[in-house]
């Protein structure tokens, strides 16, 4: 890989995109790359939509993801996902939860939550792979665990093989919490072999 | 072989400081500094608190420079006005063993009230200053700041940005170099800055500050990298650094500047004659852009790039190489996500209540700032850290609206700065009331122990200091000291009612833990029986994150977020809500 890869993670403050954020950008250092992970902290965490920049390869200069430039972008939440594809790269691939969680204006009654959005972003042009990631995390167990149901899902677009990815996911979880993280895991593997069958 | 890690910028700072021999931290939570001082507790070789607030916490840093052990204080960029008073007069000082600020800007605002530039401190308290470009730069910067800080007698600035403290990088860690205690002498002209000692010590700062001069022109962190050619030569620092070298490339040469404050003229002299165009790159004010103008180089600068929010490559490559990414977008309107009050949050109910009563509501800085979005939307007015009690005082003696209105404030806000603001209260007869919502630790910064909490930094008992007990001493009579439970809505609008009638200063402790401490159990969710609901909307008041209508119009309830707090439940006139 000789070029710089990007993932944008997205998704609503708590859902978990930091440990996401955090099991790549490990899995970027044990395949050999440099890398650069920025997250953001603090107001934002409190249910607002989060967003988490990984960079890895040969040399890696800005932590920052720029509008066209994201390979993956990897979304817990669906609305978040259409709010970013502007930062997807022509080419480039949406791996989300079909999660929809309402945001306050529209809990308020103040904005309806759009309709449709996977179906417009595919008839964009830009190929999304979804799955419900928030069941997996269930079925495994903790609906924490669906960043790592999500990783899962998008297990071949990272560029990792699946044995690193999973080193680095038992790396960055708890230990009281690693069975239940394979499990997610498996689950999202699965959901994407399910998903290239059809 | 050495240790290479991925670690956060912040993670970075704490390594350098164990590193560095450092042995004292002092510091108030702020985003995003936050996590240096938690990494820093980690070490067990190094002492690290939590101050009340920015302003002892860099006294105490700095009793322990003076006092010979190297010593350290982070604070965000609104911490170091609070800062300032003890930060004007320690260059004149000076220090005995090394002592370090570490000050984190945010530009773009992610979780702070303005955008201010902290190198305009540096300048002004005329203190020298390193930026660093990322974690490594954030660990190495440290070490050498503390050696620079006792080799030229001065304290030293680390600043960084959000993307500089809250991004990872690989970073190579080293060992612990002990530093003995040093020898403390007795130096009143040094020391007592009483005047006919400080215009001494003035003289001999500028002497020290032009020794920095001549340190700058050589110091291993202002680096020149040169392109091919000559035509374009960026002057940077910091975060600016990497996002030109992301968006120029090897097509532009680069002065990279470590030590921003003070400048390296002839370095800047050398370096911008040597190519056909100078721009110099930095985000928010042109603190650089303006020295270098004033040498007499022409440059580009701020005429191109903006003063406001944050820089990234792209926004370079638009204004200054005049390119746009080719985007997808759709075609939808998309509702914004701002941030909210979490599910069992127990500043919800104090909100609702203070919207229902219509009152004027004095804001101020934590999670409960978020009460001012609408629905709840109640707040009026949020300043900066203890202002709502100090300007609720103003406006009431001013236009006495003392029966519709109230301060809120957090219970480490209120230890930071709320304090001195309820004594003048009562010290001018004030008839005010003021809320502290006591939620038992420092929320927004993510969950830091204050003196309330009973516990230290590094999780050690502590005594709890009694809000109850403290109004009281500063002259709030005991009947008007109220503890009330915010979740119990009743209640709490009854001793709201009750304060605002009273003829002098009420306190109303609104005393609930954070929904999100680990001690505090979640309970069964809630759930909404749909024979009962009558669709009324009225529990969607309260803006819970874990309530919203469904297609038939009748609420329903997450059971995913629901924590169980039973807030909703008093909403209800039709018992539809169940366990």
């Amino acid at each position: 890989m000789d070029s710089v890869k990007s993932i944008l993670i997205t998704g609503v403050g708590g859902q978990g995109t930091l440990l996401a954020a955090r099991i790549l950008g490990d899995a970027a250092i044990r395949s050999g790359y440099e890398a650069k992970v920025s997250e953001v902290h603090g107001m934002s965490q409190r249910g607002g939509s989060v967003v988490t920049y990984v960079r890895y390869g040969k040399s890696v200069v800005s932590p920052l993801i720029c509008e066209g430039e994201a390979d993956v972008i990897l979304s817990f939440e669906v609305l978040e996902a259409a709010r970013c594809l502007p930062y997807l790269k022509k080419g480039g691939v949406v791996v989300t939860s079909t999660q929809e969680i309402n945001p306050m204006p529209v809990i308020s009654g103040a904005a309806k939550y759009p309709g449709d959005l996977i179906n417009q972003m595919k008839a964009a042009g830009v190929r999304v792979i979804s799955a419900d990631a928030l069941s997996i995390a269930r079925a495994a167990g903790s609906i924490k665990a669906s960043n790592v149901a999500l990783i899962g899902l998008g297990a071949d677009l990272f560029g990792f093989s699946h044995d690193v990815l999973y080193e680095s996911i038992m790396s960055c979880v708890p230990e009281k919490a690693k069975a239940v993280n394979e499990a997610a895991f498996k689950g999202g593997l699965a959901a994407a072999s399910q998903r290239h069958n059809l | 072989m050495k240790t290479k890690r991925l670690m956060l910028g912040n993670e970075a700072v704490a390594r350098g400081l164990y590193e560095a021999g450092v042995r004292f931290v002092s510091s108030y939570p702020g985003t995003p500094s936050t996590e240096i001082t938690e990494y820093a507790a980690k070490y067990d070789e190094i002492y690290a608190e939590w101050a009340p607030n920015e302003k002892v916490a860099l006294e105490a840093a700095m009793g322990a420079a003076v006092g010979g052990a190297r010593a350290f204080c982070a604070m965000k960029h609104v911490g170091l006005n609070v800062a300032a008073d003890p930060l004007f007069v320690a260059s004149y000082t000076g220090v005995n063993a090394g002592l370090l600020i570490a000050v984190a800007d945010d530009p773009g605002m992610h979780s702070s009230q303005n955008e201010q530039d902290s190198r305009h401190y540096a300048r002004a308290a005329k203190i020298p200053m390193l930026e660093p470009s990322d974690s490594q730069e954030c660990l190495d910067f440290v070490k050498l700041a503390y050696d620079l800080s006792e080799k030229f007698d001065i304290p030293f600035i680390l600043r960084t940005s959000t993307r500089i403290a809250h991004s990872q990088s690989l970073t190579e860690l080293g060992e612990r170099e002990e530093k003995p205690i040093l020898p403390y002498e007795k130096n009143p002209a040094k020391y007592v800055m009483i005047p006919a000692n400080a215009r001494g010590r003035h003289v001999s700062l500028e002497e020290r500050l032009a020794a920095l001069r001549e340190y700058a022109e050589t110091s291993p962190v202002n680096k020149i990298e040169r392109a091919s050619d000559n035509k374009i030569g960026i002057i940077t620092a910091g975060v600016s650094y990497v996002y030109a070298k992301e968006c120029f490339g090897d097509t532009a040469s680069y002065l990279k500047l470590g030590l921003v404050n003070p400048l390296p003229e002839r370095l800047i002299r050398e370096f911008a004659a040597s190519v056909e165009r100078v721009i110099v790159i930095e985000e928010l004010d042109p603190v650089i852009e303006e020295q270098v103008r004033a040498m007499g180089i022409a440059c580009d600068g701020k005429n191109l790039l903006p003063v406001v929010g944050e820089y990234s490559s792209a926004l370079l490559a638009e204004r200054l190489l005049g390119k746009k990414p080719e985007t997808v977008r759709l075609d939808v309107q998309m509702p914004p996500r701002p941030p909210v009050l979490c599910p069992g949050c127990p500043h919800r109910g104090v909100f609702y209540i203070l919207k229902k009563l219509k009152l004027t509501v004095s804001g101020d800085i934590g999670c409960y700032t978020l009460g001012a979005v609408a629905p709840l939307a109640s707040i009026d007015t949020t300043f900066c850290m203890g202002a709502s009690v100090s300007s609720l005082h103003g406006r009431n003696i001013a236009i006495g609206d003392e029966k519709t209105s109230v301060a809120v404030i957090g219970d480490s806000t209120f230890v930071h700065s709320g304090i001195t603001g309820l004594i003048n209260m009562v010290y001018n007869g004030s008839k005010s009331t003021v809320l502290i919502l006591d939620n038992r630790i420092t929320g927004m910064t993510g969950h830091q122990q204050n003196p309330c909490t009973g516990l230290t930094l590094k999780e050690k008992p502590a005594p709890e200091l009694s809000l109850e007990r403290l109004c009281a001493a500063v002259g709030v009579d005991e009947e008007h000291i109220r503890v009330v439970d915010p979740n119990k809505l009743d209640e709490l609008e009854k001793t709201i009612k009750e304060e605002l009638d009273s003829p002098c200063v009420s306190v109303i402790i609104c005393r609930r833990p954070c929904a999100l401490l680990k001690y505090v159990a979640k309970k069964k969710p809630y759930s909404i029986d749909e024979n009962k609901c009558r669709a009324c909307r009225a529990c969607m008041r309260i803006a819970c994150p874990a309530i919203s209508v469904s297609e038939n119009g009748k609420a329903k309830i997450d059971d995913a977020l629901c924590t169980g707090c039973g807030l909703c439940t008093q909403m209800c006139r039709f018992d539809a809500i169940c366990e």
